[in-house]
């Protein structure tokens, strides 16, 4: 018993201990589980930092993009200084512009008829004047002065001509805003459709009458449709429209351009609404790749 | 009593250890998914799909078969495919939706724009653990198709998808760049092709192909326009260049070596043969295949992966028939520095997937990733171009082997110059490289390309580019390009080094945990020492 009883009490003393260890060794387990697990935290963030080597993000969130696809829904940057635009000079007649050489500077003053699309401070518009039209590729332009462009705004613009695939246009441009106002009515050119004569109508807002609707291509069931989604039918609803309209036997291509009219405008959902042997007429501009590519604006 | 202390230590620190080990193992995720114990096959996932083509039909309808395909073996997901035709459209679709956490599940990718997504916390799904998974990695035992191994994704191709040593993409296809030639004009204006291209032979002969007739057309073709040289992407060609000369362009971590005299001695020598007509850009003229098929260029370079467009015969143009041009066509490596040790670029779409909150979802598009390997994927989609399949065992299987045997057999499926672009990229692994990636790479990629168009806008403008053009250009493209806001990263250490004071301490406590035990043991033992001696 005494056994029994001292070692009662010894297992009391020595439960007191163990308790005390216990404590300790905990203590001390979870002092180390916190140490630990703070610094795995730690690591984490420094994992982090190594593969992302730049530690605000904001280097190539904001940097300049691919140039070749404009995006009009992306946000302001600022606007780029106009470094490759020629020194000013004298403003060029459309005549003088037509008869400019490639890759020669020009001034021009034009009217804006259509915006295209903005994106990382530049613009790509149609203008026109009274006796010709001015395509601008990629022109610097600040988000806040792309909302001025409304159609018949006057712009005085400096860039250089270029072609690009048989189109005309005028690059590494830039601009000012300038008194005036003018909208160019559509000028018929059904008649011109196949002739040599046409490309002097380049890049302007032009009208087409009584076009017949011919097969664009075929659905995956084989069966003949009035339009595709780009060119092969290789796109879906927002990408580009591909129709063929004929004219006394000859068949040319037109598009609905999606920056341009986006799948919300009501050329888009008209030309969805084709049935191959519809007559109709159209306007929109006068864009020429590899030829005649008109880029349509409205069906009826 | 020493059993149950013993066990209780025991488990204390057995948890200790676990959580050591766990806290550790979601640092090496970097936190951003931790694969689930089983696919809930119960319940509706709809992922979204963001795939890249080359405005091509039978590519759109291959993802749109393998999305069908997919869905049959797993019925509770959804893929919903958004079509692409620019790597550069998608890039900036990323980075519009990183801001508002609506980027797509799975997307096709370069790793230059991956580098990018990185700068925001747990964006994009490290790969790692997810691919040794027994379960749902690669190859494994719960896929319900045959999906490759690790081992069977062509090792050169799956590193290039590493960035600091962790996966974040798996490659999709492969390709290079190659060089389409008319071979009926170089052997008409007094050439022969040699075995291995050079860039000389390809200068002298452009030179030579802009002589006139004196009512204004070219000699070697009779029409009034002739390029004769026209490169698609400039940022792989001044990359190529510097790259085959051993010259610098960056270091793996980011530091930007792009602007030196190696760089400005090629920029001259471009420079030269523009001023003579000689060359051009796709981003100054067009695409050179328009070019090429219209009798209009007689060196063309651009993808493999744009092969069908290439040569009077492609199945694919952009150009009426009545302005193309009989002529024989031959594909070749891009142009080398020094024929013995050639260096061409490893190009071509990888696919990642972005962290969501539910790892269900994440895992859902894990598994589409991976049937995107599939032999079902691979080896139909490369047969649309001159790519190659990701996967040896795509390359080795009989089917892709067939396809390759049959070159020249018609002008469609087995178009020769498109088959040819294929096997000139399998007889060149060993000679492809890439670029580093960093935050950052993809504008410095941007920055080299901007250089050769600037020059050859200049050049056609009647500047002059002399050292004071140069000094200006550099300085120019580095700010369009924040070149210096790119941030270096530190070297990847290759010794341990100091200890961090956080781990010591954790060591200490550990340590002073084991000596209380120790101490406890001790005490106890020697207790029972002096009771026995009592009782005796």
């Amino acid at each position: 018993m005494l056994y029994e009883s001292e070692s009662s009490l010894n297992d009391k003393k020595r439960k007191g201990k163990i308790m005390k260890l216990k404590k300790i060794a905990i203590a001390a387990l979870a002092f180390s589980t916190m140490v630990a697990l703070s610094a795995c935290g730690k690591n984490e963030n420094n994992d982090n930092a190594d593969t992302t080597p730049t530690a605000v993000p904001t280097v190539e969130a904001t940097a300049t993009p691919p140039t070749t696809d404009p995006d009009p829904t992306k946000a302001p940057t600022e606007t780029p200084a106009p470094t490759d635009a020629p020194a000013e000079n004298k403003v060029m007649t459309y005549a003088e512009y037509a008869a400019a050489e490639l890759d020669t500077p020009v001034v021009i003053e034009a009217y804006v008829q259509a915006k295209q699309s903005w994106w990382d401070n530049k613009a790509t518009v149609y203008t026109q004047d009274e006796n010709g039209a001015y395509f601008l590729y990629n022109m610097a332009c600040s988000e806040e002065d792309y909302a001025k462009l409304v159609p018949g705004t006057k712009i005085k613009v400096s860039g250089y001509k270029a072609e690009w695939s048989g189109e005309v246009e005028i690059v590494d441009a830039t601009f000012e805003i300038v008194e005036g106002s003018f909208v160019a009515e559509a000028k018929d050119v059904t008649s011109l459709l196949g002739s040599d004569e046409l490309i002097n109508y380049q890049n302007q807002f032009v009208s087409f009458k009584g076009m017949t609707v011919v097969a664009a291509g075929q659905n995956d069931a084989g069966e003949d449709v009035a339009f595709l989604y780009n060119w092969d039918g290789s796109g879906e609803e927002g990408s580009d429209l591909y129709f063929n309209v004929s004219l006394n036997d000859k068949t040319y291509t037109f598009t609905v351009e999606s920056y341009l009219c986006d799948k919300t405008t009501d050329v888009y959902a008209a030309v969805k609404n084709l049935k191959i042997g519809d007559v109709i007429d159209m306007e929109g501009f006068l864009y020429w790749y590899n030829g005649v590519n008109p880029h349509i604006t409205s069906v009826k | 009593m020493m059993k149950k202390l013993g066990l209780c230590v025991s488990t204390a620190l057995l948890a200790v250890f676990c959580l050591f080990l766990s806290g550790c193992h979601g640092s090496k995720q970097r936190g951003n998914f931790t694969i689930p114990e089983e696919f809930d096959t119960t319940k509706k996932y709809e992922i979204s799909f963001w795939a890249k083509n080359d405005t091509n039909k039978t590519q759109t309808d291959i993802y749109k078969k393998a999305i069908q395909d997919f869905q049959k073996l797993y019925p509770n997901i959804t893929v919903n495919l958004r079509l692409y035709t620019d790597y550069g459209r998608i890039y900036n679709d990323v980075i519009t939706n990183l801001q508002t956490n609506t980027t797509p599940n799975v997307c096709i990718t370069y790793p230059d724009h991956i580098a990018t997504y990185l700068t925001g916390q747990d964006v994009v799904v490290t790969l790692d653990d997810l691919f040794e998974d027994k379960r749902y990695g690669l190859g494994g035992k719960e896929l319900r198709f045959d999906g490759p191994t690790k081992e069977e994704i062509v090792p050169q191709f799956l590193s290039e998808c590493s960035i600091d040593g962790h996966y974040y993409a798996v490659p999709y296809m492969r390709s290079t760049e190659a060089c389409y030639i008319n071979k009926t004009y170089v052997e008409a204006l007094g050439y022969t092709l040699p075995e291995t291209l050079t860039w000389d032979f390809i200068w002298e002969v452009s030179d030579a192909a802009t002589e006139k007739n004196a009512d204004g057309t070219y000699k070697v073709n009779g029409q009034k326009v002739m390029l004769p040289f026209i490169y698609k992407s400039t940022d792989n060609m001044m990359i190529q260049m510097l790259r085959q000369k051993g010259a610098g362009y960056s270091s793996p971590t980011g530091e930007i070596d792009l602007f030196h005299d190696t760089t400005t001695g090629l920029l001259e020598t471009i420079a030269g043969h523009v001023k003579k007509g000689a060359f051009s850009t796709f981003k100054i003229s067009s695409y050179p295949a328009n070019f090429l098929n219209a009798g209009q260029c007689i060196f063309a370079i651009d993808s493999t992966a744009g092969a069908t467009w290439m040569g009077t015969n492609a199945p694919l143009s952009d150009i009426s028939k009545d302005a193309l041009v009989e002529f024989e066509t031959v594909v070749y490596p891009v142009p080398q520095f020094d024929p013995q040790n050639p260096q061409m670029i490893s190009q071509g779409p990888s696919a990642c997937i972005f962290n969501k909150e539910d790892s269900g979802e994440v895992l859902a598009s894990w598994l589409f990733l991976q049937y995107l390997l599939s032999n079902d994927v691979q080896i139909p989609y490369a047969k649309t171009e001159g790519y190659v399949p990701v996967t040896l065992k795509a390359q080795n299987s009989d089917e892709y082997r067939d396809y390759l045997s049959r070159c020249g057999e018609d002008n469609s499926t087995y178009y020769d110059i498109k088959i040819k672009a294929s096997k000139l990229l399998l007889a060149n692994l060993q000679n492809t490289f890439v670029t580093p990636v960093f935050n950052g790479s993809a504008s410095l990629r941007d920055a080299a390309g901007q250089l050769i168009e600037n020059v050859t806008k200049s050049v056609r403008r009647k500047e002059e580019i002399d050292d004071a053009y140069i000094e200006k250009l550099y300085r120019d493209v580095a700010a369009l390009y924040r070149l210096d806001q790119i941030h270096v990263s530190e070297e990847t250490p290759t010794e341990l080094g100091k200890l961090p004071v956080a781990s010591g301490v954790f060591l200490t406590a550990l340590a002073a945990a084991w000596l209380l035990i120790f101490a406890y043991v001790v005490v106890d033992f020697s207790k029972k020492m002096h009771a026995k001696k009592k009782k005796h």
